[in-house]
């Protein structure tokens, strides 16, 4: 998904630097008719209007459409396993750090304090998932690990001078 | 109607106000520039400042930025809107002088409360420090927020009674009677009126909002036992900090409308899809702040799909109707470039491509995986630094040349340096939050410190093109026109 997103911003921010250079290299040369390049801008923009219309409809099913986050607002599968985790500044107090490949694992996250961001990454360079943990509710965050190996937890909610500090780790063993 | 008598004296106290808040404005944005720059160095490990101090930094610039950008962004729509209408310049340097109490308040309560919450306040991290600010540190900070806020509140009021009195109503100077009207659209109404009454709307609802929390900030500071709901609080944070932001790019586009079609010779002119643009913007605003609480699971599901919608139709006022129509306006125009109006052009480029990777994190799958990395800097870097700030400052710089700017090698290398850093510090940014890099980290792992580095480097850049521009125009605030 990281590398979607980095790919699509990249193509639309390339498309919009271009349509500016274009612009902005010939607005320096002699004037033609105002009047036949608004008309002309206003039907371009029409179409791109509804083009992207059209795009944002598209977009907001196939991302909407199957419920992005399993346990969010929606029912969710039945998990293998619960862990539940309290966020304290500036630690995490979780029942449980071990669990096996392919089990679906559900984190019931809430904060005694104030809020927190729970997010594991697989390594430095790839965050899996992430909830927020709250004082007052409780967060279900299901995650299925597919790899085995140790996933550290960070927190992504700035929650005071030790925010950087707050971490965990959850281990994922190879199944039976 | 005496269409005369509805616009603002230019007199000597509104110039005199109009060029303190130049001064001013320069002189904190790049004292916030310098803060960011340090915090980026210290994530870096090139500045050896202890955590909890980098905090305070990190906290600083939030505010700081956000408080500057609110109080330029205003005077370039007060410089512009007074043309239409009778604004009062007493209320105008009230609004200065009650946000500089609060920027006193503020750095107090950071410079020696310790405070180091981040300018976000987020409840109820104010009142659970651990032992790092005290109470009353807190609530000087909160409490400079309010009276930044009363400010911001009195000059808006007093836009929105100015507004009225020449137009009879906030919806007709918002244009929605043209809008909805039958025959050909009326196109008297300027699209600086439009544009000021929009954020007129927004920004009264949204500092009213924002009073409400940071005076249940304050009541729980002192009255711990009177506890709030932490998802209600977020709320109402959120919708503040978010139309407030947004209202700042929104006030300074208004530079915008009124100085491009001064290079090109082609009017500005109203039309229906323009009305229907800005009362879109004026509902999207206000709505789409849920796309901040997406991976807040015990939002409702309607909440967090409007966020990620809304998300999306944000886009199209901004790229379609003024990018757009920005960049018409200019094509093939036979314009003569200058340092004032090519950072104009340039900072509707950065909004521009700066939405791009914020409607994509707004996606909730996206933001699943990228919410609170650094992507979040990255693209709000990109409109605020690349489109925000040059966007003041080729409004500014035009107020104070009358379109009269003689180019020099100088203003040329320092507008390159400037784009291009900027540019790279963005991208450093980006880069890393696709690489999964948490924002707000005073302390980075060894295996993201060069992202920090190269930040560190742009930014660095960025800073010394930036003290050659406020300079610049700082040198000509005195030539500085109401009439420009």
């Amino acid at each position: 998904m990281q590398n979607l997103a980095w790919a699509l911003s990249l193509i639309f921010m390339a498309a919009i630097a271009a349509v500016f250079l274009w612009v902005v290299a010939g607005a320096s040369s002699a004037s033609r008719d105002a009047d036949a390049i608004a008309r002309s801008g206003r039907l371009w923009r029409d179409r791109l209007f509804w083009i992207i219309i059209a795009a944002g409809v598209a977009i907001s099913f196939a991302t909407l459409w199957d419920w992005p986050i399993a346990g969010h607002a929606a029912a969710a599968p039945k998990p293998d396993v619960v862990i539940r985790a309290t966020a304290h500044q500036f630690r995490w107090a979780i029942d449980r750090d071990t669990v096996q490949a392919g089990q679906l694992v559900e984190f019931e996250l809430t904060s005694a304090d104030v809020n927190h961001g729970f997010a594991i990454y697989k390594n430095k360079h790839h965050l899996v998932a992430q909830t927020q943990a709250m004082p007052g509710y409780v967060n279900k965050l299901q995650v299925r690990f597919t790899e085995p190996g140790d996933y550290e937890v960070l927190c992504l909610e700035y929650c005071g001078v030790a925010h950087h500090a707050m971490r965990a780790v959850i281990k994922v063993r190879a199944g039976s | 109607m005496n269409t005369t008598a509805m616009q603002s004296p230019d007199t000597p106290a509104a110039k005199l106000a109009f060029q303190l808040y130049i001064a001013i404005g320069i002189a904190v944005f790049l004292l916030m520039m310098i803060a960011g720059a340090a915090f980026r160095a210290i994530q870096a490990t090139w500045l050896p400042i202890p955590a909890n101090y980098a905090y305070e930094i990190m906290t600083l610039h939030g505010a700081g930025m956000v408080g500057v950008s609110g109080l330029a962004g205003a005077a370039v729509m007060w410089y512009f809107l007074r043309r239409y209408v009778a604004l009062s310049t007493a209320m105008f340097l009230t609004m200065l002088a009650l946000s500089l109490v609060g920027v006193v308040m503020i750095l107090g309560a950071i410079g020696i409360g310790r405070f180091a919450a981040g300018w976000t306040f987020l409840y109820p991290l104010p009142a659970k420090s651990m032992g790092i600010w005290g109470t009353h540190a807190a609530a000087a900070f909160v409490g400079g927020l309010v009276f930044i806020g009363v400010g911001f509140l009195l000059f808006y009021l007093d836009c929105a009674i100015a507004l009225i009195r020449r137009y009879g109503s906030l919806v007709k100077a918002l244009g929605l009677d043209r809008l909805f009207g039958s025959g050909p659209v009326d196109t008297s109404l300027p699209p600086t009126v439009v544009a000021s009454t929009m954020v007129v709307i927004i920004n009264i609802l949204g500092i009213l909002a924002g009073a409400v929390v940071l005076v249940m900030t304050l009541v729980n500071l002192y009255v711990p036992s009177v506890a709030f709901d932490a998802l209600l609080m977020k709320n109402l944070i959120f919708f503040f900090g978010h139309v407030f932001i947004n209202a700042t790019i929104y006030m300074a586009v208004i530079g915008v409308y009124e100085i491009v079609p001064k290079y090109t010779g082609r009017p500005w002119m109203i039309s229906r899809p323009f009305l229907a643009s800005w009362a879109a913007v004026t509902l999207i605003v206000m709505a789409v702040y849920p796309h901040h609480l997406l991976m807040d699971y015990a939002m409702p599901k309607w909440a967090v799909v409007t966020g990620q919608v809304l998300s999306y139709l944000s886009g199209i006022p901004v790229l379609l109707v003024t990018v757009y129509g920005a960049l018409t306006n200019i094509h093939r125009s036979g314009l003569e470039w200058d340092l004032p109006l090519r950072l104009i052009l340039f900072s509707l480029f950065g909004w521009a491509a700066g939405v791009i990777p914020a409607i994509i994190d707004g996606v909730i799958r996206v933001n699943l995986v990228m919410h609170n990395t650094q992507w979040v800097p990255g693209h709000f870097h990109f409109y605020l630094l690349l489109g925000l700030v040059p966007m003041l400052l080729g409004s500014l710089l035009y107020a104070c040349t009358r379109g009269q700017w003689k180019e020099t090698a100088l203003d040329r290398a320092s507008f390159w340096t400037f784009g291009v850093a900027g540019a790279v510090f963005c991208f450093a940014f980006l880069v890393a939050g696709w690489q999964g890099v948490p924002r707000r980290f005073a302390v980075h792992d060894g295996a993201w410190l060069s992202f920090a580095q190269i930040g560190t480097l742009a930014a660095t850049l960025v800073l010394v093109a930036a003290v050659v521009l406020g300079v610049r125009l700082l040198a000509r605030l005195p030539r500085a026109s109401l009439s420009a």
